[in-house]
């Protein structure tokens, strides 16, 4: 198990606290809270697509101030727990801070990550509802798959000089991102994503989802939906700016998904809509 | 175990001859255990009146539960005089406020600002004490228990449920019957009705047979089409929620402030006339200052 220093942890758990939002969340958070009879669908529509919103509307009905036993995975639960106006509030908060810049100290793609992580969400929870129904909550497995690649962010705004060394290495190398960070920065975006939605007391198997999508040893269904998912996107061109496939994959696509990645990917079919939606969201006007 | 309304309207108060039978105060309730432990549910205006009957038993020790922050569940708190009284101890309870970050505390502070308010609270010669209350949360106080439950409304709200040696009565504050945000040919219909159905079941456990239920009812069924999302509940869904939980008897509280006291009997005689015969033992009352119950 890779480890972190506390200091570190505490820098990067304040830095999220600063993140601003991405873009399009941005302007239609904004939009949304100017009119008073605004749908709680819309709002949630937006929100489900933002990791960095998501991540802080889960931090806050998650953490201690209100000792939940059950813990809370999606927005339309937090929408039921605290209400559309309390989870419009906290929108318009978070958006007020300002906007993900896309460019960064780190050369990192936002852009690139925000479609690539929303494209593995749509593709996780189709493959909780076909492979895993009754193992795997298509809900959960929505929120693992936007919010597993949030280390590579924090990274990025946090660690912009360790961070682009990593990727160089991976691009020079020819090595998955997460070695490369882990030669580069001690940790791997799975230690760090996974590090934070600890402390923020996120459900264990959301946690556990994040940190184990890169490792040998996932063994839950929605880890090994997660893990399918990640290649299918990255076979897809969605690969949130680092190469994710292993020499293990083979063996977690047989033993759950009877078959090699072409296999499962022709039974799932045309994924152009989940695709079109992410691109869609992720792209604010004028951009 | 006894209570007694202070403060039965919704919103703003609304004192004049129109509502002079219920009261015009906003909300407060003064809940007694059989020890005597002086619990006040909310600090609307009602609280003034039934701070004045406090000054007879000094030195005062009141537990102050706020179900939510909104201004008609506070806005008396300055002008609860026992604050002003040394030997006085005020312990307010309530919950996070997840916007501004802050716990129950924050209910006292944006009052007592120098604009709002000439007295500080450094000022005030009681103790005052401050406990911000987590979800399913029970505390003791006297010979009661208090559970506090989340409801719906446009602010965090807690319903609180109070036991008493056997007897109990549970308070909604503000609460808004749980209802779809999709439409029914929306993919995430199915699933957003299961996640109510479990919240609901959850939240009806928590008034599960109290003797006495008392719930925000705002509207009526033909009103509330026109008012959906904006925390309240109605006539209908109120009866239909105590006879759900097995209450014993439901008192109809938050009252519209621009209804009369005639049209308040007028559509109350409505709903009775609705679900005659169809109430299986339940008592139906609207409340209003003065009323009291003791069980």
């Amino acid at each position: 198990m890779q480890q972190i220093s506390a200091e570190l942890e505490k820098r990067l758990g304040t830095a999220v606290e600063k993140m601003p939002p991405f873009p399009k969340s941005v302007q239609r958070v904004l939009e949304l809270t100017r009119d008073i009879n605004c749908r709680p669908k819309d709002l949630v529509e937006v929100i489900e697509k933002d990791p960095i919103i998501t991540i802080k509307v889960l931090k806050i009905i998650n953490s201690a101030y209100y000792g939940l036993t059950n813990k809370i995975t999606s927005i339309n639960q937090t929408v039921i727990y605290l209400g559309a106006n309390t989870l419009k509030n906290l929108a318009l908060s978070f958006s007020t801070v300002g906007i993900l810049p896309n460019k960064n100290d780190a050369g990192f793609d936002i852009h690139h990550y925000l479609v690539s992580s929303l494209v593995t969400a749509g593709i996780v929870r189709l493959l909780g509802t076909q492979y895993a129904p009754g193992d795997a909550d298509p809900t959960d497995c929505y929120v693992a798959g936007l919010l597993h690649d949030f280390g590579k962010v924090v990274f990025a705004v946090c660690m912009p000089e360790e961070f682009s060394q990593a990727l160089a290495l991976s691009a020079n190398e020819h090595i998955p991102l997460h070695k490369a960070e882990k030669a580069v920065i001690g940790a791997d975006h799975t230690v760090v994503g996974a590090m934070l939605v600890k402390r923020w007391q996120f459900p264990e198997p959301l946690v556990e989802c994040i940190a184990g999508h890169h490792d040998r040893t996932q063994s839950s269904a929605m880890g090994e939906c997660l893990h399918a998912a990640d290649l299918i996107a990255e076979r897809l061109g969605y690969d949130s700016n680092g190469r994710v496939s292993t020499e293990r994959s083979a063996v977690v696509l047989a033993k759950r998904f009877g078959g090699d990645i072409d296999a499962v990917m022709a039974k799932l079919g045309d994924l152009s809509k989940i695709i079109d939606e992410a691109q869609m969201f992720s792209r604010s006007e004028g951009t | 175990m006894k209570f007694r309304f202070w403060g039965v309207r919704g919103s703003i108060p609304v004192p004049g001859p129109k509502t002079l039978r219920y009261g015009g105060n906003t909300t407060c309730i003064e809940v007694r255990g059989d020890d005597g432990t002086l619990i006040i549910l909310d600090g609307g205006t009602g609280i003034f009146p039934l701070a004045q009957t406090l000054l007879r038993e000094m030195p005062v020790k009141a537990n102050i539960f706020i179900t939510h922050s909104h201004w008609d569940h506070i806005h008396g708190l300055p002008f609860f005089i026992p604050l002003f009284i040394p030997g006085n101890t005020l312990r307010l309870h309530g919950a996070f406020n997840p916007v501004s970050g802050s716990g129950i505390e924050q209910v006292m502070g944006v009052q007592l600002q120098y604009s709002y308010f000439p007295v500080r609270e450094a000022e005030m010669k009681a103790v005052i004490e401050y406990e911000t209350l987590a979800i399913g949360q029970t505390v003791t106080v006297g010979d009661c228990q208090v559970t506090t439950t989340l409801l719906n409304h446009p602010v965090i709200d807690f319903g609180y449920r109070i036991e008493c040696n056997g007897k109990s009565l549970f308070f909604t504050g503000d609460h808004e019957p749980y209802y779809n945000i999709y439409d029914p040919g929306d993919e995430a219909y199915a699933e957003y009705q299961a996640l109510i159905e479990e919240k609901q079941a959850a939240v009806d456990d928590s008034m599960r047979g109290v003797d006495a239920l008392i719930v925000d009812t705002s509207y009526t069924l033909e009103e509330y089409p026109g008012k959906v999302g904006w925390g309240h509940g109605y006539f209908d869904a109120s009866i239909a929620m105590a006879q759900r939980v097995g209450a014993k008897r439901l008192y109809c509280t938050h009252h519209e402030p621009t209804r009369s006291d005639d049209d308040l009997e007028a559509v109350f005689a409505a709903v009775m006339a609705r679900h005659a015969g169809q109430l299986n033992g339940l008592e139906v009352v609207l409340a209003r200052e003065g009323l009291e119950l003791e069980f």
